[in-house]
C-alpha cells in the first residue's frame, strides 16, 4: 500500500524538521514547502492526502493559501497557528480548513488529528447506522443507544448530536452548529448551544464533568470523538 | 514624597487669574476698611498673599502679582493716597525693602520646588530602574532554569548516548517536556502581563459553562501535578454566566498553580464556585501554612516574591489574577482559610442565564 503523502507548508525550519521526522517515522510521506506560494505550486504538481498549513507565512497568508487551495483540493487541511488566534482559527475553519492545531501541541495531538482528518474522507458513504464505542446512532429510526440502552432525546438534541458525529474527529464551530440546527438568525446566541451540549451530555457522557464524547474546542466550538484513543 | 508645593497643578493662565484676584481682593478689603488699619499693616498682608500664590503657582504669575502688590500699595495705601508719589522717606524706604522681600520670597520659592521637582524624577527614575532590575533577575532565573534542563538533557542524549540505560533516557526526555510546559506557561503569564500593562485588555463576555470549564481545569491542573489533593465543590445546577472566559479561566488556573508550586506534597486544595445575586463567588483553599500576615497586601503586585520562600516564581502569577479579576470589575481577597492555610475569594459580577426561553 502507497504511504500517505502530506504537505507542510510551514516557514520555520525546527517546527518543519520536526514534522518532518514526527511524520515519517509514523510512515507517511512527507514534502515540504517554506513558503505559501511554493506550497501552492507544491500541492498543484503532486496532490498530498492531507495539507498541514501555518497560517503565518512570510510570503502570502495562510488564509489566502487556504482559500486558493480550496477552489480544487477537496482533502483534509489541517492549521497550525500560534496559540490564542480564535478568530483566525473561526475564520480559517469556516473557510474550509477541517481541523486546527495551537502552538506548541503535542505529537500525540498531531498525529491523532491527521488520523481523524485522513478517516473522515473514508467514511463518506451512507451508513444506516453510526456505531462509535459505547455509542450507536441509527440514522432510520432516529434513536441513539447508548451501551445498548436506548437514549431519550429531543429533536434539536438529535439534530445537534448527528451532525456532530457525521462530522466525527472535526471541530465545528459555534456558528456552524446554531447555523445549520437553529438557523441563521441564531448565530450569536451561544447560550442556546450551551445549553443543548449541557444536557446531550447528561445523556449520553458516562461522565458528563469529564466528557469523552463531545469535546469542548475553547472559544471555537465542539468535536465529536468517536473512539477513544 | 509629596509635599504641599505639588499638590496643586493649575493651569498656567488660571495661575495668573488667581494670584492677580487674590492680591486685588486682599487690597480691596484693605482699602474698604482702610480707616481701621494702618497702611504697615496692609503691607504684610499683601506679603502674605504673594507669598502663598508663591508656594503654589509657578514664578511668572507670582512676579505679576508681586509687582501689582507693590503698585497698589503704594498707590491706595501710602500717603498721599491715590499718587505714585511717596512724600516720607521711611515709607520709600519701605516700598522698596517689600519689593525686594517679595521678590526673594518668590524666587526662592521657585527654587526649592525646582530642586524638589529634580529629586522626585530622579527618584521616580531609580524605582523604576529597580523594578526593571528585579524583573529581570526574576525574568532570567525563571527563564533560565528551565531552559538550562533543556539543554542539559539533551546534551546528555546526544553525548551520551551508549552509556545511558533505557530508563534514564526517558527521564530526560520527560525532563525536556516538562521544562517546556513550563516555559511555555512563563511565557503566557508574561504575555498577559504585557497586555494588562498597555490597557489593552477588553473583557470578550462570553456565555460559559461553569461545570465545564472548572471540571476541564480540575483535569489540567491534575495532570499537571500529581502530588496535591486537588477537590472540586459546586453548587447544585449552577446557571450559565457570561462573562470573559478566557480570564476566569486564566485566573483560576494561576491560582491553582501557585498552590501547587508553593504547598508541600499531599497539601490538599479545594476549588469552589457559587453564584448568586448577578455575583460569582470562587474560593480556592488549601491547608498549607498560608501567607505571612505582613505580606498579604504585597503578594498581588508586580514580580514580588514572598521574603522566606526559597521556591521559584516570576511574582507574575497572582499580579495577573488581580489585574484579571479586576479588569473584570471584580475583587480578589487573600485570608487564612480555618486550617491556617491560604484562602482566595474572588467575586465577579456576571449575568446569569437562568430562565432561558428554549427554542427546539
Amino acid at each position: 500500500m502507497n504511504k500517505t503523502q502530506v504537505l507542510i507548508i510551514e516557514d520555520e525550519p525546527a517546527l518543519r524538521t520536526m514534522l518532518e521526522i514526527t511524520l515519517q517515522s509514523n510512515n507517511y510521506s512527507v514534502h515540504q514547502a517554506k513558503k505559501g506560494k511554493d506550497g501552492l505550486i507544491m500541492a498543484e504538481n503532486h496532490p498530498p492526502d492531507l495539507i498541514l498549513l501555518d497560517l503565518g507565512l512570510p510570503d502570502i497568508g495562510g488564509q489566502q493559501v487556504l482559500a486558493e487551495l480550496r477552489t480544487w483540493f477537496t482533502n483534509p487541511i489541517i492549521i497550525i497557528s500560534v496559540q490564542k488566534e480564535e478568530e483566525e482559527i473561526i475564520r480559517a475553519l469556516d473557510n474550509g480548513a477541517n481541523d486546527y492545531l495551537s502552538k506548541p501541541f503535542r505529537t500525540g495531538e498531531l498525529l491523532a488529528r491527521i488520523r481523524a482528518a485522513l478517516r473522515s474522507v473514508i467514511s463518506e458513504d451512507y451508513q444506516p447506522v453510526l456505531q462509535f464505542s459505547g455509542l450507536s446512532i441509527n440514522l432510520e429510526e432516529r434513536t441513539v443507544k447508548r451501551e445498548e440502552e436506548l437514549v431519550k432525546l429531543t429533536t434539536t438534541e438529535y439534530n445537534l448530536l448527528l451532525l456532530l458525529a457525521k462530522n466525527e474527529g472535526k471541530v465545528l464551530t459555534h456558528a456552524f452548529l446554531l447555523r445549520t440546527i437553529w438557523g441563521p438568525g441564531f448565530i450569536n446566541q451561544a447560550q442556546y448551544l450551551r445549553v443543548f451540549i449541557a444536557q446531550l451530555r447528561k445523556k449520553i457522557e458516562p461522565n458528563p464533568n469529564d466528557p469523552t464524547y463531545i469535546i469542548t474546542e475553547s472559544g471555537v466550538g465542539y468535536r465529536f470523538l468517536g473512539m477513544f484513543g | 514624597m509629596v509635599s504641599i508645593f505639588q499638590l496643586y497643578r493649575i493651569e498656567r493662565k488660571y495661575q495668573y487669574l488667581y494670584s492677580i484676584g487674590a492680591v486685588l481682593l486682599v487690597a480691596g478689603t484693605c482699602f474698604v476698611f482702610s480707616s481701621l488699619i494702618d497702611y504697615h499693616i496692609v503691607a504684610f498682608l499683601l506679603l502674605v498673599t504673594v507669598s502663598l500664590a508663591a508656594v503654589s503657582f509657578d514664578i511668572k504669575p507670582v512676579l505679576v502679582a508681586a509687582l501689582l502688590s507693590a503698585l497698589l500699595w503704594d498707590l491706595f495705601f501710602i500717603p498721599p493716597k491715590f499718587s505714585y508719589a511717596v512724600t516720607n522717606p521711611e515709607d520709600l524706604v519701605l516700598l522698596l525693602m517689600y519689593f525686594i522681600i517679595v521678590l526673594i520670597n518668590a524666587v526662592l520659592t521657585y527654587r526649592i520646588r525646582q530642586v524638589e521637582k529634580l529629586a522626585r524624577q530622579r527618584s521616580e527614575k531609580a524605582r523604576e530602574i529597580q523594578l526593571y532590575n528585579t524583573i529581570l533577575n526574576s525574568l532570567s532565573h525563571e527563564l533560565r532554569t528551565p531552559i538550562s534542563t533543556i539543554i542539559g538533557a539533551s546534551d546528555n542524549l546526544q553525548e551520551n548516548k551508549e552509556n545511558l540505560s533505557e530508563a534514564n533516557k526517558s527521564i530526560l526526555l520527560s525532563q525536556i517536556s516538562e521544562a517546556a510546559v513550563r516555559l511555555n506557561h512563563q511565557v503566557e503569564n508574561l504575555l498577559n502581563m504585557s497586555r494588562l500593562e498597555a490597557g489593552q485588555l477588553q473583557p470578550k463576555a462570553v456565555w460559559v459553562d461553569l461545570p465545564e470549564l472548572l471540571y476541564g481545569l480540575d483535569k489540567k491542573a491534575k495532570e499537571a501535578d500529581t502530588k496535591h489533593a486537588l477537590r472540586l465543590v459546586l453548587q447544585d445546577e449552577l446557571p450559565m454566566v457570561k462573562l470573559d472566559k478566557i480570564m476566569l479561566e486564566q485566573i483560576l488556573f494561576n491560582l491553582l498553580t501557585n498552590a501547587q508550586a508553593h504547598t508541600p506534597d499531599d497539601t490538599k486544595i479545594e476549588l469552589t464556585c457559587h453564584y448568586k445575586n448577578g455575583q460569582l463567588e470562587l474560593t480556592i483553599e488549601d491547608n498549607g501554612t498560608g501567607f505571612p500576615m505582613d505580606e498579604r497586601e504585597l503578594v498581588f503586585d508586580r514580580f514580588y516574591r514572598l521574603k522566606n520562600t526559597a521556591g521559584s516564581g516570576t511574582g507574575l502569577g497572582l499580579s495577573i489574577v488581580k489585574g484579571f479579576t479586576e479588569a473584570l470589575g471584580g475583587e480578589v481577597l487573600l485570608s487564612n482559610s480555618s486550617s491556617g492555610g491560604a484562602l482566595f475569594t474572588i467575586r465577579i459580577p456576571a449575568a446569569a442565564a437562568v430562565n432561558l426561553p428554549i427554542y427546539e
